[in-house]
């Protein structure tokens, strides 16, 4: 077995230094009943290098791959073009096979990129601070709103009818048992700032996400202003950050709280995991102390030089256990870095530039669709996601496309399940998308329908 | 703040008397905010040809101040950052309940054949069939070495495969009718911290249990806790102490007879696969930590992967998404709560079907391993702790007595009259080449040192490292205070001043700060 270094001989050794007859006293605790005197016969032997990849090549080629068709997809997860030097730095064996930072004297590599991770998280949002990460953008958002009632000692919180139904419901799983009183609206494109009318003295929180699932970009201004009059909070979500190079951060539209899928900068689609969780909020001791997660944090060392540890652990679960403001412990790690790398290597002047070339391929591709024949574009503004209206169920549409080669877009259905929105179609472009792409989906659409 | 100077000439020198650290080889570096700038890009984009504007009235007017570098500065940056960081593939990496072992690279390799890298959470189930296939493999090696009934593979990484487990027991109780009575968690003291965190997420109230002088748990003290409203029991088996729970299935079948759940914590299943399955335990959920039994990357702090494996008594209470398999079908792929058995998932715990990028890397693992691999890594895990321990157990002071599990525990009365800490002694060992051991974990044992040295180490490597352990216990008997006091003299940093970091916390750069 090719990554066992231990001979036989070095455990006939061994097992006599320790001063056993064999391997099974070592494991004479486990109640003989239990015990597996033939092990694990029931699974295949081990195999060899190339026959693992002989397996896994054949499953992975068992998928459409989004390089092998003209792409469409979005839904809280964007296809971009992700440098080489990007995967080529995150393996790094001193980065790749790294523990968590605990010991920060021979980890100052992992922790001057948290550092700076964070510091581009809060540019972006237009945010004071941001932590080292939560497990995608859902959970960020689910934390978000626990922060939010621990702040405000409210137990309301408020779901627009844009967000992503999956956010939504991952909220639901993980504040239920908190004693949050969640309300919404039913989903719609263009309502999210009706939620104002909900906002009572028991509110929390109010959650808006902007570009909102359809596409559509959200004013969170006149939503701010609506939360704090009743002194309660906005917590804004955003799944595609690229469109931050573009359009006026969250924090200058009055947000307290960001939480945010960072899959976008860095990190491949990868069938929906591992991603990133971005969670971002005001520089503000009583929001800091009630935020979930690692921060890391400037210090100095004993020759007075900079240096950078974990800091203010006494909110974490290996402190405070119970008391703890999450039980998250292990993050997306990895996933910062080749977010932080990518952000670097682009810096504000390639960002702005990738926001708006996402937002002119998008224009364009909305305008050639919505000439085909039936088809209705329902959005007034958008950055670089748009929803269609079509004639036909759009579930039926988009396996239409599929097997003419064009993974177009996801049915509103998939996510919200069947019903009004059966006819509803999400469709994303970024720069990944050549014109030849739109011209082949536009006219294989034309000839589904 | 004065511009980043690692003034290395007033470092102390190393006590052989020479100085490790080569300027050549670990070279200095500011933040990326004081070598990049606004204007700088390091990637060509397609030229833009028209920007028009459908923001409305919310284009953005403010600049992000992102600092940027060209390619050749970024991989400068981020190559000398690295090497200030001390990784598995530099040396032994003890951290005990971490399990940090070899990470093979076919498994990076096979993660990202564009199969499974390109692909789309939400493209239509007929062009993904190779993925869920995969999962469903996944899922078959997991329940073969666990004997459960059914594996959750959606949670993010072990504390959210906690909180997976502890919902659909609680989902089980409210199924009973039970949930306005039943709210008691017992969790042994000796718990890593998400245990009573999860609990406590999850709406239970936490009852902790004492450990008993062998460092198990104390059976008189458990019975005498359980009743009709204790709910779970969320116990780790190999526990923190490193040591495997003989009266497992007592604990089992005592809570079961009170109504109650088994959580177990598995983080330590590297201990005992192919030597026995939890089902046969008792157990009602486990979550897998794939970033430690099956080898993904720990990539400084994550990401991770939870699956949670369930007994029959919660399986339908797994949450969404899963995967379907009939015998001859297609997969399928449950998504909604109104979809075929999904009327009893309790909820979604992400946004999309979990951590696929780990689930291959896993499989490949498991299936380069095989059965009878696995079963050869947990065997050669336990003898290279307990060979660890056989060298070190007449000079430190092991917790407990006795042979362990995968990870032995000392505690810290051996440096008893030295004036060295448990944080000094482990800060002394980076001078000697190595990560320290875990630090003050678990709570229960005095100055805790938790030692795990994974099966990927080889005789020689765990000799040298006894070996430096071994000298350092007696430098610390031989009251060589520098030694420790000052340590870590050739690390890229002094040690730092955390309490200054918490006390006037600085969490990013500012254009004022430096
Ligand atoms: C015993 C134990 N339980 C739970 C966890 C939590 O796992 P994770 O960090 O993947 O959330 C860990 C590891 O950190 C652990 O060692």
């Amino acid at each position: 077995m090719r990554y066992l270094p231990l001979s036989d001989l070095d455990r006939t050794h061994m097992l006599s230094r320790i001063g056993v007859q064999n391997i099974d006293e070592l494991f004479g605790d486990i109640p003989s009943a239990a015990r597996l005197p033939d092990g694990l016969d029931d699974l295949p032997d081990h195999a060899s290098e190339q026959a693992v990849e002989r397996h896994l090549n054949q499953l992975s080629g068992q998928n459409l791959n989004a390089g092998q068709a003209p792409f469409f997809c979005g839904g809280g997860a964007y296809r971009h073009h992700v440098p080489a030097s990007v995967d080529h730095l995150i393996q790094r064996s001193e980065f790749l096979t790294s523990y968590t930072p605990y010991q920060p004297e021979i980890a100052q590599g992992t922790l001057q990129t948290l550092f700076e991770f964070q510091t581009q998280v809060a540019q972006i949002t237009g945010m004071g601070v941001a932590n080292a990460s939560m497990y995608d953008g859902s959970t960020a958002t689910a934390e978000a709103v626990l922060m939010a009632a621990r702040i405000t000692r409210r137990q309301g919180c408020i779901l627009a009818p844009g967000l992503h139904p999956h956010y939504g419901e991952v909220t639901r799983t993980l504040t239920q048992t908190q004693g949050i009183q969640m309300r919404t609206m039913a989903p719609a494109i263009n309502q999210d700032h009706q939620i104002a009318d909900l906002v009572t003295a028991d509110t929390a929180c109010i959650v808006v996400q902007s570009p909102n699932v359809f596409g559509q970009v959200v004013d969170l201004a006149p939503l701010a202003e609506a939360a704090h009059a009743a002194g309660a909070l906005l917590i804004a979500v955003c799944t595609e950050v690229v469109s931050l190079g573009l359009l006026k951060s969250p924090g200058e539209m009055g947000a307290d709280i960001v939480a945010a899928e960072g899959q976008s900068i860095g990190n491949a689609l990868s069938f929906g995991g591992p991603y990133v969780g971005l969670l971002a909020c005001r520089d503000d001791r009583k929001f800091i102390r009630q935020a979930p997660g690692r921060f890391a944090g400037q210090t100095v060392d004993a020759n007075g030089d900079r240096g950078f540890v974990l800091t203010l652990s006494t909110r974490e679960q290996h402190i405070r256990r119970e008391k703890a403001t999450s039980n998250i412990c292990t993050n997306s790690g990895l996933c910062t870095l080749a977010f932080s790398i990518h952000l670097a290597l682009l810096g504000e002047r390639g960002f702005r530039h990738l926001a708006a070339l996402n937002h002119q391929k998008a224009c364009a591709l909305a305008d050639q669709l919505a000439r085909v024949s039936g088809v209705e574009l329902l959005n007034q503004r958008f950055f670089n996601e748009f929803t269609l209206r079509l004639p036909k169920p759009a579930t039926q549409v988009v396996e239409a496309l599929a097997t003419r080669g064009v993974l177009g877009g996801i049915p509103a259905a998939r996510i919200f399940g069947p019903g009004p929105l059966d006819d509803l179609l999400i469709v994303a472009a970024t720069e990944t998308n050549t014109d030849e792409d739109m011209a082949e989906f536009t006219k294989v659409l034309a000839e589904v329908l | 703040m004065a511009v980043h100077t690692q003034d290395r000439a007033t470092r102390p020198a190393a006590t052989d008397g020479t100085q490790r650290l080569s300027p050549a080889l670990l070279q200095d570096e500011g933040l990326l905010f004081e070598i990049g700038e606004t204007s700088k890009c390091g990637v060509d984009l397609e030229a833009l040809r028209e920007q028009p504007n459908r923001l409305g009235d919310l284009a953005r007017t403010s600049s992000t101040g992102l600092a940027g570098l060209s390619e050749p500065e970024t991989l400068r940056h981020y190559v000398r950052l690295s090497q200030r960081n001390y990784a598995i593939d530099l040396g032994l990496y003890p951290l005990g309940s971490c399990t940090m072992k070899h990470n093979p690279r076919l498994n990076e390799k096979m993660a990202r054949l564009p199969g499974f890298a390109d692909l789309h959470p939400l493209q239509p189930v007929s062009t993904v069939q190779g993925a869920l296939g995969l999962m469903d493999e996944l899922s078959h090696w997991l329940l073969q070495i666990t004997g459960m009934d059914v594996v959750a593979l959606s949670p993010k990484a072990g504390a959210q495969g906690e909180m997976c487990g502890m919902l659909c027991i609680r989902a089980a109780i409210e199924a009973k009718g039970e949930l306005a009575s039943r709210n008691r968690v017992l969790v042994p003291e000796s718990a890593h911290g998400t245990n009573p965190a999860t609990a406590a997420a999850c709406g239970f109230v936490i009852d902790q249990i004492p450990a008993n002088a062998e460092g198990r748990v104390d059976m008189d003290a458990f019975e005498q806790k359980l009743g009709p409203d204790v709910a779970a029991i969320m116990l780790t088996n190999p526990n923190t102490c490193g040591l495997f729970e003989p009266d497992i299935k007592r604990i089992a079948d005592l809570i079961h007879q009170h109504g109650g759940y088994f959580y177990c914590d598995g983080a330590n299943l590297n201990a005992i696969m192919g030597k026995c399955r939890v089902r046969d335990l008792g157990v009602d959920a486990m979550h897998i930590n794939l970033h430690k039994t099956f080898s993904t990357p720990h990539g400084g702090g994550g990401p991770g992967a939870g699956p949670t494996v369930l007994s029959s008594r919660l399986a339908r209470f797994a949450p969404l998404p899963f995967v379907t398999h009939e015998p001859g079908s297609s997969f399928g792929l449950v998504e909604q709560g109104e979809q075929d058995g999904a009327a009893d998932a309790f909820g979604r715990m992400c946004a999309f079907h979990g951590q696929m990028g780990m689930f291959v890397r896993a499989l490949a693992y498991m299936m380069s391993h095989g059965g009878d691999g696995l079963r050869q890594v947990s065997e050669d895990a336990v003898l290279n702790a307990n060979y660890l321990l056989a060298r070190l157990k007449d000079v430190f002071s092991p917790a407990f007595t006795g042979t362990c599990m995968h990870e032995a525990l000392f505690d810290d009365s051996f440096l008893e009259g030295t004036g060295v800490s448990t944080l000094d002694f482990s800060k002394a060992l980076i001078d000697e080449g190595y990560h320290p051991m875990t630090m003050y974990f678990p709570l229960v044992v005095h100055g805790a040192m938790l030692v795990e040295p994974t099966e990927t180490e080889s005789l020689q490597s765990l000799d040298q490292f006894a070996d430096a352990m071994l000298s350092l216990a007696q430098a610390a008997k031989d009251q060589e205070h520098d030694r420790f006091t000052q340590a870590p003299r050739t690390a890229p940093s002094l040690r730092l001043d955390e309490t200054q970091a918490a006390r006037h916390p600085i969490l990013r750069w500012t254009a004022d700060v430096d």
